[in-house]
């Protein structure tokens, strides 16, 4: 547990220290704030944030890999993985503390969208229990989503197929996913079951969904588990 | 300390160790001997639980390296061979990270981090970001980690690769403090580093342990069918003929240069027929400047050695090829 706490701080301040934080923030930030601007902060509309959360979801399918591209990838190309898997540190613990780094980051990035939250409770009346759950979905699809992205940077050295696999997979869980369940009708539920979308939008609509919080909770670990394993078969090539 | 029995490591078809067994006591300072692609970091990667072993076992301070991988890291301070970092931290960042790694308490860390930056003449740039460092800095870093913990068993790769002179000559003699207190195994594939700071070689080419023992032994291995040179003044026929019939020789090469005879001699097994070959020349009445042994020096023997496992290593190659030609024929 301390090894993690000590990854995880590693990992974290690697973004910190680095430019690509304040310009994730910024592209961030511009982002939400368009996409608040254009979809959600309407006057006449229903006082919510979930056309925000709906889009953003949609966004993040590129940005998360982005983000979490560097992770492994980075330590096998500058040779780092040697010290790390050398040191008395478990595979485990190596995956946990990069997601951790990933997803701590990805919740830095997303305190300023109170700032609209902020906005609408004065200018309409915002229901606070529906924003809540709105904002635990964000949470939860942002675990999964880096969960994802730190499997794409784990199977690779080059950084930007770690990316282009990552937002492939994301894309395949997103968009592939809610087409294909239209295509084939006898693989409907499964496809369906599968998409990211469909269980997000209960949480974005304020809908404290267990079945939601189970999909996004054991995929995140299904990722995590296949990162750790594909960490520990590198060691045998 | 160090048990290594038959290990074995494929990658893909090639096999870059070939069942090689050694042992390293406690407190030794051992010298992994080989040119390049011989299988050393390979060795180095399996002790050190980097990499497994395709077959063969091996264990550090009692724990196998694979099923006992996490008590064997504890106990093993490890510098890879290219001192790999994290270049966007500060060099005092790095170490009070590792410290953490390797579960030691904020006072410990920073007494650990005193006491290795002290060994390793980092004052002047602890506190810089790695990435400024220059490839001697960095190696001193690498080295502090790999002291950090105070751990049994310090396995180098090629510590002194990319230093200057001087960076060398100390950390040569640091590697040589070290081993008061530590076991070390350190890698190299420049004869005289290994020559200089380790009591036991052990040479290693193609995957295979070709030699192993002091830098001594070694040496008395070659010894056998070692050399004479001397120069006899008087006519070459003669001279020649006259130092052949001496009980020892056994062959005599010459070159002649204003009527000195600059000879060759090699010299029968374990014979040194120095003393007759005077009383030869003195008998004679020729006149004779030099006469001396040329013990074969530790990198002829090196060399030597790994050329002969190089020729074997490719007519087994040739040989496979015609086997699998004549198989497809």
């Amino acid at each position: 547990m301390r090894n993690v706490v000590a990854l995880t701080q590693r990992e974290l301040s690697a973004y910190l220290y680095s430019p690509i934080a304040y310009l994730a923030g910024f592209a961030f930030l511009l982002l939400t704030g368009l996409l608040f601007i254009y979809t959600t902060f309407i006057p006449g509309q229903e006082s919510t944030v979930t056309p925000l959360f709906t889009a953003m979801a949609s966004a993040f399918v590129l940005c998360l890999p982005i983000l979490t591209m560097r992770l492994l990838s980075d330590e096998y190309a500058t040779g780092t993985i040697e010290t790390l898997m050398t040191a008395p540190v478990k595979d485990v613990e190596v995956v946990l503390s990069k997601f951790l780094g990933v997803w701590l980051f990805y919740c830095m990035l997303l305190a300023p969208t109170l700032i609209h939250v902020a906005l609408i409770a004065v200018y309409g009346q915002l229901d606070w229990g529906v924003t809540l759950v709105a904002y635990l979905g964000m949470l939860l699809l942002g675990a999964l989503y880096a969960a994802v992205g730190v499997f794409a940077s784990a199977c690779t050295r080059y950084q930007l197929v770690a990316a282009i696999f990552g937002v492939g997979l994301l894309a395949a869980l997103t968009f592939l996913t809610d087409f294909m369940s239209r295509q084939w009708p006898g693989m409907r539920h499964i496809l369906a079951y599968l998409n990211v979308g469909g269980q997000f939008d209960d949480f974005s609509q304020g809908f404290f969904d267990t079945t939601a919080l189970v999909y996004f909770v054991s995929g995140t670990a299904f990722f995590l588990f296949l990162a750790s394993k594909v960490l520990e078969s590198k060691r045998w090539r | 300390m160090i048990r290594v029995h038959n290990l074995t490591k494929h990658y893909g078809p090639r096999k870059a160790v070939d069942s090689i067994s050694f042992h390293i006591e406690e407190g030794e300072i051992v010298g992994f001997l080989g040119p390049n692609g011989a299988g050393k970091t390979t060795t180095l990667r399996i002790l050190t639980c980097y990499m497994p072993a395709t077959s063969g076992s091996a264990s550090v301070a009692g724990h196998d390296v694979f099923s006992e991988s996490l008590a064997v890291r504890r106990v093993i301070g490890y510098l890879p061979e290219n001192v790999p970092l994290y270049t966007d931290m500060r060099a005092r960042e790095y170490l009070q990270f590792r410290g953490k790694l390797h579960g030691l308490g904020k006072a410990e860390r920073d007494a650990a981090i005193k006491r290795v930056a002290d060994l390793c003449w980092m004052g002047d740039f602890i506190d810089r970001p790695i990435r400024q460092l220059s490839k001697g800095m960095r190696q001193r870093v690498g080295l502090a980690d790999a002291l950090l913990h105070d751990p049994k068993v310090l396995i180098l790769d090629e510590p002194t690769i990319g230093l200057d002179p001087t960076q060398i000559r100390e950390t040569r003699h640091l590697i040589k403090e070290l081993a008061k207190r530590h076991t070390v195994l350190l890698s190299s594939h420049i004869l005289p580093e290994v020559e200089a700071t380790c009591q036991r070689t052990i040479i290693i080419a193609g995957g295979r342990i070709v030699a192993s023992g002091s830098p001594d032994q070694l040496k008395e291995r070659i010894r056998g069918g070692s050399r004479l040179i001397a120069e006899i003044h008087g006519p070459t026929p003669d001279v020649t003929r006259s130092v052949e019939g001496v009980t020892g020789v056994k062959s005599v090469a010459h070159t002649s240069n204003n009527g000195w005879v600059r000879l060759t001699i090699d010299t029968q097994k374990e014979r040194d027929p120095r003393e007759e070959i005077v009383k030869m020349a003195v008998q004679r009445g020729w006149p004779l400047r030099e006469i001396r042994l040329e013990v074969g020096s530790l990198e002829e023997f090196f060399v030597q050695i790994t050329a002969q496992q190089q020729m074997r290593a490719k007519g087994q190659a040739e040989f496979a090829g015609l086997a699998s030609g004549e198989a497809a024929a």
